[in-house]
C-alpha cells in the first residue's frame, strides 16, 4: 500500500496548488509513490471522512495559506492530528504573506475596506454574518478570526517551504526528497528544516553587479526612464528587497529587470524579514538632513507593505496590537 | 522566547546578583533591599543562587564581594545592577577575570542612568529596576566567553600638525626613543602661535619660547619631519597602520638647499600674504612662511610665480641667482606619495579663525579700520609687518582710541553656541599692547570677563589698573556714519547697550580689534573620516569620554590634541600634546594590546556580497572579497559599534556580545511583569 499524501487550501490565493501542478510530468511521479487521501483542489473528499481517518494515517500534508477562519484553524489542527508529516508550504503558511498584510487593521476595518468603499455599491452597509437564515434552512460561514496566523503559530510544523509561490523546480526537488525517503533511499531532514529554498539571499543568485550603495531616490520601475541590465536594481533606486530574502528563486524577479519583492521570507537565520530590509535600507540612504531623507522616502508610498509585504503576521509585530489582543 | 534550552542553561549556572546603592544616587530612589531580594527570591529558577545589596560595589571592598562569592559559592555568572556600563563595565569585568570567570559572564544593569537618574516615583522605579535587573540575568545566560584580540603595536608614531601641540607630543616620544613622523600641511612647523607676539598672562615673546621647539624637533634624530604634506590615507588598525602622505612640490631641493635667501631676495614678485601675515603683510612668489621657520626652506607658490604664470617661460631669477650645486630650484618637481608604518596616531590638527565677515554689522572688510584679533597679533609682532608698530589701515597713523569686540562668532546662537575660551585673556593682552605701544584709550566690549586660568585675573586687574576701559555688552554695531551734530566723520562709532550702567552708548574710536572666535578646521570632517574618528555638532573631534579620557578617541591608537579637540589656550595644548604622547608611549611599552573581543564577523556562508554594509563602517574595517563575492571585516580594525549588524539584510554579520539570543532575552526579562510572581516551572538542575 502507497503511503497517504494530502495537499490543503487555507487563506491563500491558489497559486501554490497551480505551483504544484506546474511540475509538468512529475506530479505523474507523485500519484506512482503515493494515494491521494486529500486534496480539495483536485478531488472531492469531505471534512468527515478526513475526521474518520486514523490519527497519523497520511505520511505527509501540504497545507498552503495562513489561519484566517475558524475553518483554516480547525482543518489546521485536524491535519496535524492526521499526519506524520506536517509541512507549512508557501508564504501563507509560513508567513501570512498577502494576506497577512490585514493584520495592520481590524477585523471592522477589513470589513468596512471590503464591503464599503468607492467601488462597491452596499447602501444599506450589509456585512456577512456566520449564521443566516434563508427559506431554505440557515446558512453559515465560518467566522474570520481576528487575525492571520501562519501555521506554525497554531499548530506544530515539520518542515517549511517558503515562496510565494515555491517555484516548481523547488517543488519537484521536494518530492523528489519525500519519494526517496518513502523508497528508502534517503534519511528525512531535520525536523524544522527549510526545504525547497537556498541558504543565501537572492543577491547570491542574482547576475547583476554590485557596488557599494548610495541611495538618494528611491523609484518605482515605470518611473526610471532606462534601466541599466547589468546593474543591481537597488543601485538604480529600485526597491528590491533582494538582500534581505532567501535564495532559491535563481533570482527569477531581477533576471527580467522587476525588483525582488522577498517573497522567499527571511534569509536564514533572520527573525524579522521587514524588520532587516528596513534597517538596510536607511543604512544606506545617501541623505543626512531630515528634509532629504523624506525626500529619498518619499518614493516609498508604501513602507509596511513594502518591507513586510509577506512577512508581517510572522514578524516580531504580527499585528495591530488591538486586533492581536482580541485574538488572544 | 524561554526555550528549553535557556531553561537548561538556567539550571546550570550559578548567577550572583548585586545591587548597588551608589550612596544615595540610586537606593535615594529605588528600593534596593527589594531589588536585591527580588532576584534572590523570584529568580531562583532562572539560575541566580545570591543577591545582595551594598553601598558602593564598586569600592575595594564592593569587589571583593563578588571575587568571596565566586569562590566561595561557586558562581559562574555575575550581574550588577549599577551605574551604566560606560562607567564601570571594565571595573567588574576585572573583578571576574581576577577570580576566575570569563570577563564576559558579566553583566551590568543600569539602574542609576536608566533608573534613579529619571524617575521620581519610588514604586515604579523599584519596578523598573527589578526589570532591567531580571532583563540583565536572561542576557547574562545567553552571554559566551570571548576572549581579547591580541596586536603588537609598531613603535614609530604619526603626528599630525606641527602647531604646538603636535611639536609637543612629537618631542616626549622622540625623547622617549621611538620613532615619529611629524606631518605638517603648511611651509613651517609653528602652527598658530608663531604668528603671535606676546603670550598670556606672562607676556612671554611667543617666538621666544616656541622657537627653540621647533628647532629642537627639527633636529631630532628621532623625528622625521614632512612638512607642506598632508595624509591622504590611512589603512590598518592600533598597533599597525600604513599612512600615505602626500607631499606637495615645493619646488625646492630639500636635499641640496642651505636656506640662504638669495632666490627670496631676488624674486622680484611680491603678494599680499593671507596666510601667515592674516592679510596685512607681503610675501614674495618664492618664501619662507617666516624668519625661523622650520625646516629652513623656502617654497615657491605656482600659482604667483611669474615664470609659472606664463606657462613655464621667463623670469627664474630664483634658479639664476640660486648659488648651489647642483641647483636647488626644482621647476619640474611633482607631488609625491610616502608610504609610512605607525603603530599610534596623534592627531593635532588645530584651529581656524572664525570669518569676521560673516558678521556684516561689524563692518570688517567693508570698513578699512576694523581690524581681526590676528592681525592685530601681526601688528604688534616686532617681526610683522609694521615692525611692531600699531597703525590704522593707512600704514602710519598711530590709533589714539582703539575697542576690542569680544565673543565675535563665539557664545552666538547665530554663529557658535560655544565659548572659544581663549578670546578673553586675548582681548586683554592685546589691550595691553595696545595701550603700551600707543597710549591710545582702549575699550573692551564683552559679554562676560572669563579668565579661569592661572594668574589669569590677576592679569584682568592689571589691564584694568593700566586703565583700560570695560563696557559691559554686546556690542550692536560698527559704523562709520555720525548720526548726531556732535559726531565727526572718519570715525568709527561702536554702538552698544551698556548693560551695568543701563545705556545704550555710542563710543568713537579710530580702530575696532574683533575678538574672532576659534572654529574647527574646514575640513576636520573629512579628516576625521580619513582617520576614522567622528567629529561634534561644531565641529570638534570627539574624545573616548569628555572627563575621563579627553585624549582618547572611539579608534584604538589614534589620540587628539590641542584645539583640534576644541578651543583651549597654549598651556592646555601643550598638556594635551604630552598626555596623548604618554598615552602612545604607554600602547609602545606593552609591546601588544589586548583590544575587546566585542566585534563583529561576517558569516561568509551567510554573506550573498549585496555589499549594503559596504560604505557604512565607520572605522573602514569593511572590505569587498570580489574573488569569493563576500564582504570581510577586519578585527583588528573594527569597534564594535554594531552599525553593520543592524544593517546586514541577511543576518550575515554577527557582533559577538550582542547576538540576537541575548538581545532577544533581554528584551523578554524587560518586559516581564515582575509585579505577577513567576509562574516558569522550577528547573531541576
Amino acid at each position: 500500500m502507497k503511503p497517504k499524501f494530502a495537499m490543503y487550501w487555507a487563506a491563500a490565493c491558489g497559486g501554490c496548488e497551480i505551483a504544484v501542478l506546474n511540475i509538468d510530468e512529475k506530479v505523474l511521479d507523485l500519484d506512482a509513490n503515493f494515494e491521494v487521501a486529500f486534496w480539495p483542489a483536485a478531488m472531492d473528499v469531505k471534512y468527515k471522512e478526513v475526521e474518520a481517518m486514523e490519527d497519523e494515517s497520511i505520511l505527509v500534508t501540504l497545507f498552503n495559506g495562513g489561519i484566517r477562519t475558524d475553518e483554516n484553524e480547525h482543518m489546521a489542527k485536524l491535519l496535524r492530528r492526521k499526519s506524520k508529516l506536517l509541512v507549512a508550504f508557501g508564504s501563507c503558511a509560513n508567513e501570512g504573506c498577502i494576506p497577512g498584510l490585514a493584520n495592520l487593521g481590524t477585523r471592522e476595518s477589513i470589513f468596512d475596506c471590503a464591503f464599503d468603499n468607492p467601488s462597491t455599491e452596499n447602501p444599506a452597509h450589509l456585512r456577512p454574518q456566520i449564521a443566516c437564515q434563508v427559506p431554505e434552512g440557515v446558512l453559515t460561514l465560518p467566522p474570520l478570526q481576528a487575525v492571520v496566523r501562519t501555521l506554525d503559530q497554531v499548530v506544530e510544523v515539520d518542515y517549511h517551504v517558503p515562496g510565494c509561490p515555491p517555484e516548481s523546480h523547488q517543488i519537484a526537488a521536494v518530492l523528489d526528497v519525500l519519494i526517496a525517503v518513502v523508497k528508502g533511499e534517503a534519511e528525512l531532514p531535520p525536523k524544522g528544516a527549510v526545504l525547497g529554498a537556498g541558504d543565501t539571499s537572492v543577491c547570491d543568485e542574482c547576475p547583476r553587479s554590485r557596488d557599494v550603495k548610495h541611495i538618494d531616490k528611491l523609484s518605482r520601475i515605470q518611473e526610471l526612464p532606462v534601466l541599466d541590465t547589468e546593474v543591481c536594481l537597488l543601485e538604480q533606486g529600485l526597491m528590491c528587497s533582494g538582500p534581505a530574502t532567501r535564495s532559491g528563486c535563481n533570482s527569477r524577479c531581477p533576471n527580467v529587470g522587476a525588483p525582488c519583492i522577498g517573497c522567499y521570507g527571511a534569509a536564514p537565520g533572520v527573525l524579522d524579514q521587514g524588520a532587516r530590509l528596513m534597517a538596510a535600507i536607511a543604512s544606506v540612504i545617501d541623505a543626512k538632513e531630515p528634509e532629504a531623507i523624506d525626500r529619498v522616502l518619499d518614493g516609498l508610498p508604501d513602507p509596511a507593505g513594502t518591507f513586510y509585504r509577506f512577512s508581517l503576521a510572522h514578524s516580531l509585530l504580527r499585528a495591530n496590537r488591538a486586533a492581536l489582543a482580541e485574538q488572544e | 522566547m524561554t526555550d528549553k534550552t535557556q531553561q537548561e542553561r538556567a539550571g546550570e549556572e550559578r548567577i550572583g546578583v548585586y545591587v548597588c546603592h551608589c550612596g544615595s544616587n540610586i537606593a535615594g530612589v529605588v528600593n534596593v533591599e527589594a531589588v536585591a531580594k527580588f532576584a534572590a527570591e523570584d529568580l531562583k529558577d532562572r539560575g541566580v543562587v545570591l543577591a545582595r545589596d551594598y553601598t558602593f560595589m564598586c569600592s575595594v571592598a564592593g569587589q571583593e564581594l563578588i571575587e568571596q562569592d565566586i569562590h566561595e559559592q561557586g558562581l559562574t555568572r555575575v550581574v550588577v545592577a549599577a551605574c551604566s556600563p560606560h562607567l564601570h563595565e571594565k571595573t567588574f569585568r576585572n573583578v571576574c577575570e581576577r577570580s576566575g570567570i570569563n570577563p564576559y559572564l558579566s553583566e551590568m544593569a543600569s539602574i542609576r542612568e536608566h533608573v534613579a537618574w529619571v524617575h521620581t516615583d519610588k514604586a515604579a522605579a523599584t519596578a523598573k529596576a527589578k526589570a532591567i535587573v531580571n532583563g540583565a540575568v536572561e542576557r547574562v545566560l545567553k552571554n559566551e566567553p570571548l576572549e581579547a584580540i591580541r596586536v603588537p603595536i609598531d613603535a614609530a608614531t604619526l603626528v599630525v600638525g606641527g602647531g604646538i601641540a603636535g611639536l609637543q607630543a612629537a618631542l616626549e616620544v622622540a625623547e622617549a626613543g621611538y620613532d615619529v613622523y611629524l606631518i605638517e600641511r603648511e611651509a613651517s612647523l609653528g602652527g598658530h602661535m608663531a604668528q603671535f607676539d606676546k603670550t598670556f598672562p606672562t607676556l612671554d615673546c611667543a617666538a621666544c619660547i616656541l622657537t627653540p621647539k621647533m628647532a629642537a624637533v627639527g633636529s631630532h634624530a628621532r623625528i622625521h619631519l614632512f612638512t607642506w604634506s598632508e595624509v591622504e590615507k590611512v589603512e590598518g588598525f592600533v598597533g599597525n597602520y600604513t599612512v600615505t602622505v602626500k607631499k606637495k612640490p615645493r619646488y625646492v631641493d630639500e636635499d641640496v638647499c642651505t636656506g640662504c635667501g638669495i632666490c627670496v631676495e631676488k624674486c622680484p614678485v611680491m603678494v599680499v600674504d593671507e596666510n601667515f601675515e592674516a592679510g596685512i603683510g607681503y610675501r614674495k612668489a618664492i618664501y619662507w612662511p617666516f624668519a625661523q621657520a622650520v625646516p629652513n626652506l623656502p617654497v615657491l607658490d605656482p600659482d604667483t610665480c611669474t615664470y609659472f604664470i606664463g606657462g613655464k617661460g621667463g623670469c627664474k631669477a630664483c634658479e639664476i641667482f640660486c648659488p648651489t650645486v647642483p641647483n636647488s630650484i626644482l621647476f619640474d618637481q611633482k607631488e609625491e606619495r610616502v608610504s609610512l608604518k605607525v603603530g599610534n596616531i596623534i592627531l593635532a590638527t588645530g584651529w581656524d579663525l572664525f570669518n569676521a565677515r560673516r558678521i556684516p554689522q561689524y563692518g570688517y572688510g567693508r570698513l578699512a579700520n576694523v581690524f581681526t584679533s590676528l592681525e592685530l597679533e601681526r601688528m604688534c609682532n616686532a617681526a610683522g609687518p609694521t615692525s611692531g608698530r600699531v597703525v590704522l589701515r593707512d600704514g602710519q597713523t598711530a590709533p589714539k582710541a582703539v575697542g576690542i569686540v569680544h565673543c565675535v562668532g563665539s557664545r552666538d546662537r547665530n554663529y557658535n553656541g560655544y565659548c572659544s575660551a581663549i578670546c578673553c585673556m586675548q582681548s586683554l593682552k592685546l589691550a595691553h599692547l595696545v595701550k603700551e605701544r600707543t597710549g591710545a584709550e582702549v575699550y573692551n566690549f564683552y559679554i562676560d570677563i572669563r579668565t579661569p586660568g592661572k594668574e589669569y585675573d590677576e592679569f584682568y586687574l592689571r589691564v584694568m589698573d593700566e586703565g583700560v576701559h570695560f563696557v559691559r555688552g554686546k556690542v550692536a554695531e560698527v559704523s562709520d556714519v555720525p548720526i548726531a551734530p556732535s559726531e565727526e566723520g572718519g570715525k568709527l562709532y561702536v554702538q552698544v547697550e551698556d548693560t551695568l550702567a543701563g545705556l545704550q552708548r555710542r563710543i568713537p574710536v579710530d580702530m575696532v580689534v574683533l575678538s574672532a572666535g576659534l572654529e574647527p578646521r574646514h575640513d576636520s570632517a573629512e579628516v576625521g573620516k580619513t582617520f576614522g574618528i567622528a567629529c561634534s555638532t561644531n565641529g570638534w573631534f570627539i574624545e573616548k569620554h569628555a572627563k575621563m579620557d579627553p585624549i582618547a578617541t572611539m579608534t584604538e591608537g589614534v589620540f587628539v590634541a590641542g584645539c583640534a579637540q576644541g578651543p583651549k589656550d597654549i598651556p592646555a595644548s601643550v598638556s594635551q600634546g604630552a598626555a596623548a604622547a604618554a598615552r602612545v608611549l604607554s600602547h609602545i611599552r606593552q609591546g601588544e594590546l589586548a583590544l575587546e573581543p566585542i566585534r563583529a564577523s561576517v558569516l561568509e556562508e551567510q554573506c550573498s556580497g549585496c555589499r549594503i554594509c559596504n560604505g557604512l563602517c565607520p572605522f573602514n574595517a569593511i572590505s569587498f572579497v570580489a574573488e569569493r563575492k563576500v564582504s570581510e571585516i577586519n578585527a583588528a580594525l573594527c569597534q564594535g559599534c554594531g552599525t553593520c549588524v543592524a544593517a546586514c539584510p541577511a543576518g550575515a554579520i554577527q557582533g559577538s556580545g550582542f547576538s540576537n539570543e541575548q538581545v532577544l532575552a533581554q528584551i523578554e526579562g524587560l518586559l516581564r511583569d515582575v509585579a505577577q510572581p513567576v509562574t516558569r516551572e522550577p528547573v531541576t538542575a
